[in-house]
């Protein structure tokens, strides 16, 4: 089993649902809308050549130039047996960030959907408890989003007279 | 005696469990975490975990640093064997960047990581020990974990949060007294893990405290996202320096240990025995790199100018050499847009690296897979109906660091 066959695989079952295929450093990358993630996992779950079933790593990015599509949720899936890895991304509107949660397929997604929400705000649609997990509860604001930039290194308003800038 | 000491307000319900806060600064937790417990007499009903009382937003401060200075933060993950963290940091980077490193750098590398992966199985099972009841055994193994310390401090001047190697290599040779080191750590060290199995392996009030707790079947496990030994504990041979080799891992023979019931006995089984295929792994890269000869043992870098720092006596008579100095330590060199997970075999589990660049001198986004933050969630089902004591030896058998899960 090669990328170019999990594709044609996909592209079978999905039509034009998957897309944006790529190949960096050799991993299967692609996306879908963003409603169809639990339909396309749940096949790369059961589909008894892809077996897609070990959740390696769930993220989010945020493109806040992507008007309409700045949030995206990226899985890193594994078939264990064959040794492949693969790519998914789902993107989302930042207005509405309603993702369907994994957690029903992978019980390992809980927490990383915690975090995913915690950092980006990623609201996973029947997710058992989407609370904040590494933040203060009381935190009103999503920090990972770019629109909090760290300090800038370069900034000259600062009078720093011992060390100066 | 019918009456009750405390009289209840009327029409309330008398609460039968207890709860019981274990950490967050507890010494049965071995780091900064919580854990919420509903008890029922001694029996654990339900347990809470509650992480993130050290998150120190490694990722957010990544976005704003050049390449190199990242290898800092990710000591402060696992620092129990910081070096592989270390050398994961350098590999994603080099796979990014597409740096081919040479063989004695990927062998030198080797050496450093499975010192780093047995001083982490070490703690890990010496304080299962510890929690158990046995002290012996971890005092009696300290000697050895500092002797790995040392030899990381020959290397690159510090211990525990080492900030070792650069992008490409190291940033010196190793010198005599590493090879002196390492070959006093393979004389002695076997038989004082020998001696160590003695103390536990077929100890009676070990293996009663032990087999049979904190159990896991694979398919859970798998779910779970299990990683390193505590899934290769389950009977799942999944070992990514097997799978996916980096840094020369296939030139290497070595066996990869697998238990069957995934209970905390098997756990720490799987940790011993990894340790000897370690050793292994160890003498044979050992005897790899002194095959080097002449200047191919002088080797310790490959030759990326824009992101290994020249030479000190370089940077003051050449003007290149002072350029690129300038640039890497500025942090001025644009790294190539582009997205790439690789990860390494940590000493709890696969420790994964996601970088996207978007041709910037930062990282765009990096995330760290950190594996004791996803198996961490399988804790309230491996404990759920056993008694407290042997929850206590669940947690540290599993190998949670703090620093890890909270990033």
């Amino acid at each position: 089993m090669d990328n170019g066959y999990i594709k044609q695989r996909l592209q079978q079952q999905f039509h034009d649902g998957v897309s944006n295929f790529e190949e960096p450093y050799g991993m299967l990358t692609f996306e879908s809308p963003k409603d169809l993630n639990l339909k396309l996992l749940q096949f790369l779950f059961d589909d008894p050549e892809l077996r897609f079933q070990f959740l390696t790593d769930l993220t989010a990015v945020h493109y806040p130039d992507q008007k309409g599509r700045e949030l995206a949720v990226v899985y890193h899936l594994h078939n264990l047996v064959d040794n492949i890895r693969i790519r998914y991304k789902v993107f989302t509107d930042i207005e509405k960030p309603d993702v369907f949660t994994a957690t029903k397929l992978y019980s390992s997604a809980n927490w990383m959907e915690r975090e995913t929400y915690d950092f980006y705000g990623v609201n996973f649609v029947g997710h058992p408890n989407l609370i904040r997990i590494l933040n203060v509860d009381e935190m009103n604001y999503f920090p990972m989003r770019k629109e909090f930039p760290l300090e800038d290194q370069t900034r000259i308003d600062k009078d720093d007279q011992m060390f100066g800038r | 005696m019918t009456e009750h000491h405390i009289r209840l307000p009327e029409g309330s319900i008398e609460k039968t469990t207890t709860t019981l806060n274990l950490g967050p600064t507890h010494p049965a937790t071995h780091g900064v975490f919580q854990n919420i417990l509903e008890l029922d007499g001694e029996r654990i009903v339900s347990a809470v975990q509650t992480v993130g009382y050290i998150h120190r937003a490694f990722e957010k401060i990544a976005e704003r640093r050049p390449l190199y200075q990242i290898t800092p933060l990710t000591d402060r993950l696992n620092y129990c064997s910081s070096p592989i963290n270390n050398m994961g940091w350098h590999l994603v980077c080099e796979k990014l960047l597409r740096i081919k490193t040479p063989k004695r750098v990927d062998y030198m590398r080797v050496i450093i990581m499975e010192l780093a992966r047995i001083s982490d199985h070490l703690i890990c099972n010496s304080v299962v020990g510890v929690d158990s009841g046995a002290y012996t055994g971890f005092l009696y193994v300290m000697q050895y974990r500092e002797l790995i310390y040392e030899i990381y401090e020959e290397i690159c001047g510090s211990r525990l949060t080492t900030n070792m190697g650069r992008i490409g290599g190291f940033e010196r040779n190793f010198n005599s007294n590493v090879f002196e080191k390492l070959e006093k750590f393979l004389r002695e060290y076997p038989d004082v893990l020998k001696e160590f199995e003695n103390l536990f392996t077929r100890n009676r009030i070990f293996m009663d405290r032990t087999i049979g707790t904190g159990g896991i079947s694979a398919e859970r496990a798998l779910n779970y996202g299990f990683t390193g030994p505590n899934l290769r504990a389950t009977g799942v041979d999944y070992d990514v320096r097997v799978h996916t080799p980096y840094s020369s891992y296939e030139d290497f023979d070595f066996a990869i240990p697998v238990g069957k019931t995934g209970d905390n006995y098997d756990r720490f089984l799987v940790r011993n025995e990894e340790m000897w295929e370690s050793l292994k792994i160890i003498e044979q890269a050992y005897q790899k790199v002194q095959e080097f000869k002449g200047a191919d043992a002088e080797v310790y870098h490959a030759d990326v100018p824009e992101y290994f720092l020249p030479k000190k006596s370089d940077v003051y008579t050449k003007m290149e050499a002072l350029i690129w100095h300038f640039k890497i330590v500025m942090g001025e060199t644009e790294i190539p847009p582009g997205e790439v997970y690789s990860s390494v075999e940590g000493g709890n589990g696969e420790l994964g690296f996601y970088l996207i660049s978007d041709g910037g001198r930062a990282p765009y986004r990096l995330h760290f897979r950190r594996p004791c933050f996803i198996y961490y969630q399988a804790y309230s089902e491996l404990t759920k109906g056993s008694m407290l004591s042997d929850a206590v030896l669940t947690m540290s058998s599993l190998n949670l660091i703090a620093g890890e899960m909270d990033a």
